[in-house]
Parts: C-alpha cells; sequence; structure tokens
C-alpha cells in the first residue's frame, strides 16, 4: 500500500462514522469597507513605514531625497523610467546575482494592491516590481504606490490578486518581537520601507 | 483508546521519534519549573505584553465575532471534507510544477526530507520556524544523517544555539530574557562582536549579520505552512522577520512539510485567516510578512518545490467526533498567552512541543491518551483559551473528555489491578497467605517499614505507607494457644 493510499484511507476511515451534515460557512464579516487614505497612511507610519504622498511628477526627487547621492538602485524590468533620479546608479534586473542585488543601497518597485485597514502592500511580481529577491535582499524598499490600488479590506485585496502568481504581503519593516515581545524593526528582510504614495489619476 | 496500528485505520504517532512526548508527567515537570522565578517572571511580562497587543488590535475589528465564527466553519467543513480537499490540493500543486509526497507519521516524512535533501546534493539546510518539523524531529533526523539543520527564526535561533527546547509556539524562547540570549549568543555565535549589548536592537542585528551569508548559500530550504489553499494549490507562510522569505526565494529547492489539517477549501477563505491569524498571534494588524506560492514560478523563487503531506496521528484525532475539533488550530497561541496555568508553568512542562491549553488536547490525542494521560490535567477549566481562539476550539470541552478517556483507560490492566488481583489470589491459599505473611515479618526484622511491598504488589503500596507488620502474625498467635 503506498503512503498515499494509507493516509487518505485512514482519514476516510476517520470520518466513516457518524453522518456529517454540510458545514455552512456564516460569511456575514465584512467585505468592503469605506477607503480612507489617510488611513493606510496612518497605519503604515504606526508600523515605522516612511510615506511620501506626492504627484507621480515628483516621483524621482523624492526617492533622491531618500538615497544618498551615488547610491545603486535594484530596477526591475518594468519599472517606468521616469521614477528613478539621476543622482542614483541604477541596476536593471537582467539576471542579477543574489551578491549584487543584496549590495545595493535600495530597491524600487511598483506594487500590486494595498490594504489601508491593515497598513499592507502586496507584490505580485508584475514587470514594475519584479522577481521576489529584488525586494528581499536591499537594506530600503521603496514602494510606489498609485491611490487606484488601494483597497479597505483584506477580503478586497485577495478578490483583486491572482493566485498563482507570487505574493508578497508587506507590512511595514521586517520586523521581530521574538525577544520578551519588544517589537525590533530590521532583523532579515529591508530594514527601512518607504512607501510613495501617489493620487488617483487625472 | 489503544493504541491503534491496523493499516488503514486511524493510528496515533509512533513513539521514540519527534517531540511528542514528555519525559515525565506534566504535574512533575510543572513543580521543577515552580520553583524558577527568572522563568515565572519572564513568563508574566510576555504574556501580559502580548494579550494588550492582541486585545488592543481585535478591539478595532468590529466584526471580530463574525470572523471567528467563519473561521471556525470553514476549518469544520474542511475536517469532513478532508481526504477530498487533500487530492484537489496534490492536483493543484502538481500541475503547477510543484511534487507532492504523503507521509503516514514522523519517520516517513523524515525519510521523505532526508532523502530530498541527499538528491539535491546538500549538507545544509536552513528552515522557518515550522511546529510541524519540531514535532517529528526532523533536525535530529537531518542530523543522523550528516546534513546541518540552521533554524533562521530568531527565537528559534537562540533556542538552538541555546542546546535549549522551544516553550511558546509564536515565540519559542519567550522563556530567555534579554539578558541569557546575550550570553547565549556570546557564548555560541560563531564571530558575535564581543561587545553585543542586551539592546533587542542589536541583538536581532547579531542575528542578521550571522544568518546573511548561510541565507546566501545554502540550496535546500525546508519550511512549514500556515495555509494551502486546495482550489488554488498556493501555500501562505506568515512570518514577522524576513528569514521566511529569504528560505521561500533564495534556495534552488523548497520542501514544505504540513500537517493535513492545515489545508483550507478556497482563495476566498484566506481573507478570513489573514484577519484572525496576526491580530489573534502577535496582536498586529498584519504582521510584517506573508509569502504566497503556487508550485514553481520559472526564473522565481526555488526552481523545485516538494509538498509534504503529514498525517502522523492526526488521523486518530480525526476520529474523535468531540476531539477533531482540535485540528482547527492555525498555531496562534493565543489560548497560551491568557492562560493561568501555562503563564506559571512555562511550555516546557507540557513535554510536547504543543504546550498550553492546545496541546493539552493535542497532544494527548496524536499520541494516544496513555503517552500524556496527564495533560487533559493540566487545566483549570477556566475556559479563558476557548474564549481566545480564533476558530473557536471549545478547549475545556475536549479537555473534560479527554480526562473521561485516561480514566476508562485507568480500568485497563493497571498496577494497581494487578496488584489487588495478587492479595485476592493469595487470601484464597492459607499457605501462600501464611508465606506472605511471614514474609512481611521478615521486611519488618530488615527494618523496611513504609518501603512498600515486592512486585507485584508494590502497585498498591507505591503511594500509600504499609502498616507495620507485628512480631507475629495473628495465625501464629493463634496456634501457640
Amino acid at each position: 500500500m503506498s503512503a498515499r493510499d494509507l493516509v487518505l484511507g485512514r482519514l476516510r476511515a476517520a470520518l466513516a462514522s457518524g453522518a456529517h451534515a454540510p458545514v455552512e460557512v456564516p460569511r456575514d464579516y465584512r467585505h468592503t469597507g469605506t477607503l480612507d487614505l489617510d488611513q493606510l497612511v496612518e497605519r503604515l507610519t504606526d508600523y515605522r513605514a516612511h510615506v511620501h504622498r506626492v504627484v507621480e511628477a515628483a516621483v524621482a526627487d523624492t526617492i533622491a531625497d531618500i538615497l544618498p547621492a551615488g547610491g545603486t538602485v535594484v530596477v526591475p524590468p518594468g519599472l517606468p523610467p521616469a521614477w528613478l533620479p539621476p543622482t542614483v546608479t541604477a541596476l536593471p534586473d537582467d539576471g542579477l546575482d543574489n551578491m549584487r542585488i543584496g549590495a545595493a543601497d535600495a530597491v524600487v518597485t511598483g506594487a500590486a494592491v494595498a490594504v489601508a485597514q491593515t497598513g499592507t502592500v502586496v507584490l505580485d511580481g508584475s514587470p514594475d516590481q519584479g522577481r521576489r529577491v529584488l525586494s528581499l535582499l536591499p537594506d530600503r524598499h521603496v514602494c510606489v504606490l498609485r491611490a487606484d490600488q488601494v483597497v479597505a479590506t483584506v477580503p478586497e485585496a485577495l478578490a483583486r490578486l491572482t493566485p498563482h502568481r507570487p505574493l508578497t504581503w508587506i507590512s511595514g519593516p521586517s520586523a521581530t518581537s521574538d525577544i520578551e515581545l519588544i517589537r525590533v524593526e530590521g532583523v532579515h528582510g529591508p530594514r527601512q520601507l518607504h512607501v510613495i504614495l501617489l493620487p488617483y489619476r487625472e | 483508546m489503544t493504541r491503534r496500528t491496523f493499516l488503514g485505520m486511524p493510528t496515533t504517532a509512533p513513539p521514540g521519534v519527534g517531540h511528542l512526548r514528555g519525559d515525565e508527567s506534566f504535574p512533575a515537570a510543572a513543580r521543577r519549573s515552580l520553583t524558577d522565578p527568572q522563568l515565572r517572571r519572564n513568563l508574566r511580562h510576555a504574556t501580559t505584553t502580548i494579550r494588550a497587543k492582541s486585545a488592543g488590535v481585535i478591539a478595532e475589528q468590529s466584526d471580530w465575532e463574525q470572523l471567528r465564527a467563519a473561521g471556525a466553519a470553514i476549518k469544520a467543513d474542511t475536517l469532513h471534507r478532508l481526504p477530498e480537499l487533500l487530492e484537489q490540493l496534490e492536483a493543484r500543486v502538481t500541475e503547477a510544477g510543484g511534487v507532492v509526497h504523503w507521509a503516514a507519521d514522523a519517520v516517513q516524512a523524515n525519510a521523505i526530507v532526508t532523502d530530498l535533501v541527499r538528491t539535491a546534493g546538500a549538507d545544509r539546510v536552513i528552515k522557518v520556524k515550522s511546529m510541524a518539523t519540531q514535532e517529528i524531529g526532523l533536525n535530529e533526523a537531518l542530523h543522523a544523517a550528516g546534513v546541518t539543520a540552521v533554524e533562521t527564526d530568531l527565537a528559534e535561533l537562540i533556542v538552538q544555539l541555546g542546546d535549549d527546547r522551544p516553550s511558546h509556539i509564536l515565540v519559542p524562547a519567550i522563556h530567555r530574557n534579554r539578558a541569557e540570549i546575550r550570553e547565549i549568543f556570546l557564548r555560541e555565535m560563531p564571530g558575535v562582536d564581543p561587545e553585543l549589548t542586551a539592546d533587542p536592537a542589536a541583538l536581532a542585528a547579531a542575528a542578521r549579520r550571522f544568518l546573511r551569508e548561510t541565507f546566501l548559500s545554502t540550496p535546500v530550504a525546508v519550511s512549514g505552512a500556515n495555509f494551502a489553499v486546495a482550489e488554488t494549490g498556493t501555500l501562505a507562510v506568515v512570518e514577522s522577520e524576513g528569514n521566511g522569505r529569504m528560505c521561500l526565494t533564495l534556495p534552488r529547492t523548497l520542501i514544505t512539510v504540513m500537517g493535513v489539517e492545515k489545508v483550507v477549501p478556497t482563495w476566498r477563505d484566506l481573507e478570513v485567516f489573514l484577519q484572525l491569524l496576526p491580530r489573534a498571534s502577535t496582536g498586529e494588524r498584519m504582521n510584517p510578512y506573508t509569502s504566497m506560492w503556487t508550485g514553481v514560478t520559472p526564473g522565481d523563487g526555488p526552481q523545485a518545490f516538494h509538498l509534504v503531506l503529514l498525517d502522523n496521528g492526526r488521523s486518530a484525532v480525526l476520529a474523535d467526533e468531540v476531539g477533531r475539533q482540535a485540528l482547527r488550530c492555525i498555531r496562534c497561541s493565543a489560548c497560551l498567552n491568557v492562560c493561568p496555568v501555562y503563564e506559571r508553568a512555562g511550555g516546557h512542562a507540557y513535554g510536547s512541543v504543543y504546550p498550553g491549553p492546545i496541546g493539552a488536547v493535542l497532544s494527548p490525542q496524536l499520541t494516544g491518551i496513555d503517552d500524556n494521560a496527564s495533560l487533559p490535567y493540566a487545566s483549570t477549566l477556566c475556559g479563558a483559551c476557548y474564549d481566545a481562539c480564533p476558530v473557536k476550539i471549545n478547549i475545556p470541552e475536549v479537555l473534560v473528555h479527554l480526562r473521561a478517556e485516561a480514566v476508562d483507560a485507568r480500568r485497563r490492566p493497571t498496577a494497581e489491578s494487578i496488584a489487588m488481583a495478587a492479595a485476592a489470589y493469595t487470601m484464597d491459599h492459607p499457605r501462600l497467605y501464611e508465606a506472605a505473611q511471614r514474609a512481611a515479618r521478615m521486611s519488618r526484622v530488615a527494618g523496611r517499614r513504609g518501603r512498600g511491598l515486592p512486585p507485584p504488589l508494590n502497585g498498591w503500596t507505591g503511594s500509600r505507607d504499609l502498616p507495620e507488620p507485628p512480631a507475629q502474625t495473628f495465625r501464629e498467635w493463634w496456634a501457640d494457644r
């Protein structure tokens, strides 16, 4: 008997006694909410992310203020080139190795979705976000988010996402509470998270 | 309940492998941990802190009770349909380029993972904190095969470097304070800065430096899973530090070991658990990082993905209509943080990797009641755990149910019943009875008062003082008259 048959057989035997009426799942929790961009900003900030609210034309200047002049920036293949200031050295991801990604000063990405109530941005590997490793190894992550990508609730976010894409939900910088349950920002992931929030498209 | 070993029948977890059984009973272990004032201070501080954080973010969520009801129902539905959902999960993962393995118990799971690591040509793996792999003793099995398993979660690293045991599901080093952690790092962490302070930020930075090179150079990772979606084949790992993302992203090969009960039916079901888990667990609106992946994504992350589906006693839990609700557990540890017994006794007293109220109902069911008979009594039945549970596991109900089972188990032949049967036989046979009385008098001569009777009669006298035998038995006195 294969292990598969053995396990499935045991589980079926375990359920054999007693009839099971189908379980009705009550879904009367909140699915949508009133979208409040200020709430997103407040909750991102509460978990030590830095938020910058600017128009799209000012993204490059904002990044120039965040990053040191001459700093190296990992760039996903589909990132709008106008977002990068001339003061930084771009490292386009044409298959960069992990050592070079890790040695960069920052990565700039777009985002797929953000959740206002939890202060979360979600990356889904689209061309303006790139491979998962790009937003993992550099010490600073600058994430450019459009207002129309923000939803109020977690259910709304899941409905917008495509399950088979690799998804990374990010709520503030890397953190731990493993020592006396005191939250410390910055363990293995980026120690700084900057979110540049753009207004709704005109 | 006897240990069931028939093929195809629900079966408890085998002894001799993994960490579901302690070396001593809960009362014995708790009595010792209660004498450690530092441990109790650390635990009181930690559980008080996390209770307040969790209460704050739960109060923000006005539909918390509706989410709990939905979470409980999704899990109950999952358990009723577990075989078909696992087959669906297997099909979706396979379609997405993953390989699914089935493990009836800890021994099989350890062998599967060890073989996969060997095939990948690795002598080291990086690990994301995983209750399932602790349960089966995977690190020890890999070590025996010459493979080093590096725990990358900060608390697990503290436990591993300190040659210690985890004492909490979420914060395995909860029993250590910052000064103790600093000492462990200074003593055990290669290349650590000798000027390291006990500031938590400095300790976290030391772990970052220590592990970075290991993350970048290790070709195989082993993880657990918080959720697996049958409908889509998507796996989810919820974490804080980024060590999970490192393990799930950097290696060439990813091996995920998952208890069969972690499957959920639909993608949409995650909307419930992603709201319940962080608020109940770390007391955050959302944990810093959640990774989701479906099979293999060409050009992004591990290009070989193996999913090991683990039974190891879960089928036996599922067979118990009252006890099976313990399989709803999403390992948030809220029940530990509110439990007055856990707060005083600490996690080690429970023996198993699953401590606290959930451990008291889960471990005895996974192993069979005989091997964890004292755990259902490790509770005052105050009910705080039930109120705190985000999937509404009625832990007091299961505790009472298991106490009844423990009593039934004692009705099977025990030391006491054997002793009583031997006494009855002896009293029915006058020569034997006289001999026994003379033996008792001999023991008086030998000065053994209170030491009890020889086996099998010691089952009776083990917890009772034997009256001092008289110098002359009644029968001898009668014969002398």
